[in-house]
Order: structure tokens, then sequence, then C-alpha cells
């Protein structure tokens, strides 16, 4: 069974049509990365997946370990180990970082039906996983993202997905706004989180991520639906010949 | 913060949103209804007071019937029928109690309900509570321990048998009797409340604390605070407040009174909590108070921090007048709003000394069909010169029913001087939502987060033990408004 089965998905913005028909299948212990041009429908890809309101599926399914997530609201989607990275991270003013894990923590852990961690035990551990991160306490006292440069958003939404882990973790473009070296500290995060137990979908527009983040397979997103899938070497085709070549092939 | 989950589990107990709602019976004594000069003498004869007492309480009630009801803030509410309101009922207890073991069984399980035992041995370690239930106060706990430092903590009644002449000084000497309409009413019917007396040099070593209570149907609470802190002196004090769930509308008009002398602290910190009345409006405390502090002596200091969720109308403006040079202000407000609710509420700083400085943080949160104003006066005098003022209004809305409103007056008389005021108006945005949802939180959960780090500059200024009740407050008050 599939971790991750996207069966002939169609989602309508505005009336227009953004994902025709798209299917995917993610086993566990696999990187799936998928590429597109702007537009595609990435994001929208990712929003729909997590549950967002206005992104409901038109038809087809969506199947998290066998169970379909089209009933599920956001947060029990999230809950049952649906993890997004987002692009572009959200400020909470005045909420705390060290807080604001706990509470995502506990959730998971109580729907798992784990005993809720307490003050102690939690900071603890955050502080464990934060140092492998490099990420620095101070950053964990700080409000959720407020006045975070683009490296530490990012470091934070990984450090987030290592104190919840997930099943499968959906990575937004998270290789924007990095710079080499903040893109290497992310990757490696990424990288030690990667086991036969979980999945992890890399949504990108560049291939350079992919550079630290090795997929398993890569598929191009192209006018809402996978046009092509293969391996690494597909990505680096898109970096040699760009989108319009594989595009005007499929 | 750490209290968000406990504040949803909280939720999730009580069945109705307000859960102090319930009614205690207890035989009451009553005063005949409506209000009369014989209802004035009723009351004075009632707390054997002085003749001068008496006097000055005649003399507020002719004043009040000279004065019309304020009409500028922003609430709109039937006319109040002051004939219809019982200005005193006392529980039928034994008049004067030795000790906690005396005070009438069926009490203190309501307060126990409350969550606030009168128990010495089960108070928080540190905190001395005065218990003002309808028009009396039923118990004070800690007033030995107190008593050794010199300290005076007292109901004000009793105060005025034992201190008149400290009563007698300061007494209308911050509000006078003509101040405004609910000022004057106060004035006359006053019934109990807390007084205080911290003598020169001492720091006071806890707490204290007032808890008021209206029980009695159709009856108003009217009570009087007074604190005075000699030189070189520090008190923090607490004030909790709650009524019973009634389809009618009860009336509260308080009138709290602080003095502070040179170098002396006073923190005053308020949740209230009163019935806000039903999602559509029906009942609920009517909450008109006067409260103003004095900083008369040098670096004195006056610091005002209020949580205000409940009452269906709150019409409240803790203000400081800065007449000792180097003196200071502080205002410290949230306040929640939510279906029929309606808020205004700011406060004044009145700066007379020289390089006197003043703080104003408000946050207000709106949520339902409610209105939430913020009104706030800072003036200048003209010597006042190198004095300071920072405020800083936030308003916060949740749905699109609900209103806010910031109306600032600022009235400058000396160029010498700096005032800063800066609002924002925000809005629990889809973005910030769907962030805490996407980890796992639910809805109530989020909320509650996104309103307490709203909050958070406020919160702060809280006693501990007073943030995590506030809190909760707080995430009750909202439940249900998203989603």
């Amino acid at each position: 069974m599939s971790l991750l089965e996207i069966k002939n998905a169609k989602l309508k913005l505005e009336d227009k049509d953004i994902l025709k028909g798209l299917s995917l299948s993610v086993n566990s212990g696999e990187v799936h990365a998928i590429m597109g041009p702007n537009g595609s429908g990435k994001s929208t890809l990712s929003y729909m997946l997590a549950g967002r309101d206005g992104y409901e599926l038109e038809s087809g399914d969506v199947f998290l370990e066998g169970q379909s997530l089209l009933e599920m609201e956001a947060d029990e989607r999230a809950r049952s180990g649906l993890f997004l990275a987002f692009q572009y991270p959200v400020e909470l003013p005045g909420v705390g970082g060290m807080s604001f894990l706990r509470e995502a923590v506990n959730s998971r852990r109580k729907f798992l039906g784990e005993e809720e961690l307490d003050h102690l035990a939690f900071v603890k551990e955050a502080r464990k996983v934060a140092s492998k991160m490099f990420v620095k306490d101070e950053m964990l006292k700080r409000a959720v993202n407020v006045g975070f440069s683009g490296g530490e958003k990012k470091r934070f939404e990984i450090l987030q997905m290592a104190m919840l882990k997930p099943k499968v973790s959906i990575l937004d473009e998270t290789d924007s706004g990095l710079d080499v070296d903040a893109l290497k500290i992310v990757s490696d995060g990424v990288n030690a989180q990667r086991n036969d137990d979980n999945a992890i979908v890399v949504i990108t527009h560049y291939q350079r991520l992919l550079d630290y983040i090795v997929p398993d397979f890569v598929h191009i997103l192209s006018d809402g639906s996978i046009i092509k899938s293969g391996g690494a070497e597909l990505a680096l085709e898109v970096e040699k010949n760009g989108y319009a070549g594989l595009i005007n092939a499929a | 913060m750490v209290a968000t989950q406990e504040t949803i589990n909280k939720v999730k107990e009580v069945s109705s949103t307000y859960k102090y709602g319930f009614v205690t019976d207890l035989e009451a004594e009553k005063a005949p209804l409506g209000l009369s000069e014989d209802i004035v003498k009723f009351i004075s004869h009632k707390k054997k007071e002085p003749r001068w007492l008496l006097e000055w309480r005649l003399k507020a009630y002719k004043k009040w019937l000279s004065m019309e009801a304020p009409n500028w803030a922003m609430i709109d509410f039937p006319k109040i029928d002051f004939q219809d309101i019982y200005y005193y009922s006392a529980p039928k207890t034994k008049p004067k109690l030795n000790s906690l073991d005396e005070v009438d069984p069926e009490l203190l399980r309501t307060y126990e309900k409350l969550g606030i035992p009168i128990k010495e041995q089960e108070v928080l370690a540190g905190v001395a509570v005065d218990y003002v239930f309808d028009s009396v106060s039923v118990a004070t706990t800690f007033r030995e321990k107190l008593a050794k430092e010199g300290i005076i903590f007292c109901p004000i009644s009793e105060a005025v048998q034992t201190y008149p002449d400290l009563v007698k000084k300061y007494i209308g000497s911050v509000i006078p009797i003509s101040d405004n309409y609910y000022a004057a009413l106060n004035s006359a019917v006053f019934t109990d409340g807390s007084f205080v007396f911290i003598p020169k040099g001492v720091r006071c070593p806890m707490e204290l604390s007032t808890y008021f209570r209206i029980n009695e149907q159709n009856s108003g609470q009217f009570e009087r605070t007074l604190i005075i802190a000699e030189d070189n002196t520090y008190v923090s004090y607490l004030e909790g407040c709650t009524a019973p769930q009634r389809d009618e509308n009860q009336l509260h008009a308080a009138v709290v009174e602080l003095v502070a002398m040179n170098n002396a602290e006073i923190k005053y910190s308020t949740v209230q909590n009163w019935y806000p009345g039903d999602k559509d409006g029906k009942g609920g405390i009517y909450n008109f108070v006067t409260k103003r502090g004095n900083c008369l002596g040098k670096k004195s200091k006056i610091s005002w921090t209020q949580v205000e969720t409940g009452s269906a109308i709150t019409w409240k403006y803790p203000s400081c007048v800065l007449k000792g040079d180097n003196s200071v202000g502080e205002f410290y407000s949230v306040a929640v709003a939510n279906n029929a609710q309606q808020a205004d509420t700011g406060t004044k700083m009145i700066h007379i000394g020289k390089n006197t400085k003043s703080t104003i943080i408000s946050k207000g949160i709106s949520a339902g069909k409610a209105q939430n104003t913020y009104r706030g006066q800072v003036q200048i005098q003209k010597n006042a010169k190198g004095s300071r003022n920072f405020t800083q209004c936030d308003s916060l809305l949740i749905g699109d029913k609900c209103g806010a409103h910031t109306v600032p007056y600022i009235n400058q008389f000396t160029p010498h001087a700096r005032v800063e005021h800066e609002a924002t108006t925000s809005k629990i945005s889809e973005d910030q939502l769907f962030y805490c949802l996407q980890r796992g939180l639910d809805t109530e959960q989020a909320t509650s987060l996104i309103v307490n780090g709203f909050c958070k500059e406020v919160m702060k200024e809280l006693p501990m033990e007073f943030a995590v009740e506030a809190q909760k407050l707080i995430g009750i008050s909202l439940e249900g408004s998203v989603g």
C-alpha cells in the first residue's frame, strides 16, 4: 500500500482548471520531487493535500495510508501525519516558538495515543533536535517566524518536521530564498529524517535543491498534470534543456 | 501559552460559556426597592456610619439628581430605571465574624465553586483576599500577618469605624462626588469594598486581592475601594469579579481611588468577568466604573492592568493624575467583546508635574457582533516640561460583523514634551489559522494561541496566577467565534 496516493485529482480555482487529473503514488522510504514551471499548479497541489479551505477537489481522491483525506479537515490531516513545509512560513506575533511547537507536538502525540510531553521533557527534546538543525535556543524563545530571516524560517519549518515525525512531508519550494550555506543546513536536516517508514515530496522549481536532497523519483508537472516521470536524472535534463523542451516533447 | 491546552479542556468541561452563572440561595437582607434620600440614610444607618459620612452621601445624592447620564460613549442600551434596583443586599449572617469558621457554609461553597476557596491554607501562598458579596464584605484573609507590618487591609465599612480619620481625609480626594454621574451615584449609595493603607517604608509582602460577587436579583453593586500608599512603599492589588447568569441587566457602578506618595508604587490588576449576557444580548452586567489614581508624590508610580472579558456594557477609564515630578502612570488593557457585548474603555493620563511619564498599551479584541472602543486622553499641562507619553492601541477583529474603534484625545499645552501614538487594526488572517491547523492545532486552539499572542504585552504585566486565569478566560470568552 502506498503511503500517499493521489488519484485523478481535479481542482478548479475561480472557475479555472488548475489540477487536471493528477495522479501520483508515493511509497514509504521514497523521496519524490515534483518539478514544474511557474503556474503549473505546484502550490495548489500542496494546499490541496494539506486541506486548505477553498482547495477542495472537484473530483478524484487522495489517500494517506489508505485512508481518504477528503472528509478530513486540515488539522485532522496534520495530526494523521501529513506535514507541509510552507514556501512562505506565516508570522504569529506574540506566540512563542517553544509553546507553539509543544502544542503541535502534543496534538500529534494525543492522536497517536502517546502521552503528552510536559514542559520540561518537551524543552529537553526540542533543544536536542534544534541543536542538530543549528537552530539556536534563542530562536525558540522568539515569536514564531517574526523577524526571522529567510533561512531561519525554513530551518524552523524543518525543525517542526523533525519534532512532529510525520508520515508524509511536503516541502513547498523549500529552497526559495536560501543561500548555499542555508540550503545545505536545511537539506541536511531533511536528509536526516529520511527513513523506511516515511516519505518526502519535494516541490521545486529549480534543480539545485535536488543536488542536496537526492530524489528517488522526479515528476514534471505541467498545466495541472504530470507529463513525465523518471529518476533523479530527469532533474538534470530539466536543468539542461529547460521545461519548454520537455513540455513540447510531451 | 502553556495554558492554552488547559483552556481548551476548560472550555470543553463547562457546558455553558459562562461558568459562574449559578445563583447562591442565601437569605438576604435588602433595602426597599428604589432610590431616595431615605435609602441613602438606610444604607448609612445599616453601616453605623458617622454623621460626616452620611452628610457626604446626601450631598452626593443631591448632586447626582442634578446630573445627566453621560452619552458620549459608543454604547447603546435602554435607559436604566434607577428605581428598579435594590441598593442594599446583604447575606443574613452574623454581623461580625471572628474567624472563617463562622462564615455561612453556603457562602464558602459559592466561593469554592468560583474556584476561590475562602480558607487561608488553601489560598495560593502569598495572596490575602477580601470577599465582597453583594453589598458587604464577608471575609478578609491574612489580616493579622499584614497588621504586623502596619498594613491595613479591611472592608471599607470597617475602616470607616476603625480609621475614620484616614477615610475622611482621602475618600473623594481623587474622584470628587461631582466627578461624573456614576461616581456621584456610587458616592451616595456605596456599600462596601476594600480599604488598603501601606505605611511609610513598607513593601507589602503579599498580593492583596478583592473578589467581588453580585448574587441577588435586581441588586446593584456599588463598591468603593481606597488604596493609600505612603512614602517609599509598594503594593500589588488584584481584583476579580463574577455574577450569576440572569435575564435582567444588573448595574455595577464602582469607584476606585488610589493615592501614591513620594516614591510609592501601586500596581492594580483587574480581571473582570461579570456575566456578559447571552448570545443575543439578553441580560448581563452594565459595568460603569470610575477608577483613578493620584501620583501625588515625586517618583511615584501607578500601574493599571485590566483584562476585561465580561459585562454586557463596559464603560471604564482607569486613569492617572501625574502630579508629582518624575511620576509614572501606566495602563495595560485587554478588552474582549464577543456576541452582543459593548466595550468603551481606555484611560486618561494627566501630566501635571515635570518629567512625568506615561505608557498606554491597549489591546481590543472584537468578535461576533460586538463593538469595542478604545477611548483615551493624554493631557500634558503647561508645567509638565520634559514629560513623555507613549500610546499603542491594537485592535483584533474576529469575523466580519464586529467593530473596533479608536478615539484618542491628545491635549498638549507645552512644546517641551513628547507624545507618541500608534494604532493598528488586524484580523486573524486565514494564513495564520491555516498555518496553525497544518501543525495539528484545532481552530479553537489556534484562535486562543493567536489571541493570547496578540495580548502578550499586557498579560506579562499580570501577576502569574492571574495571568493563567486571564488566558483561560479569554479562550472561554471567544469560544465559537471562529470557524
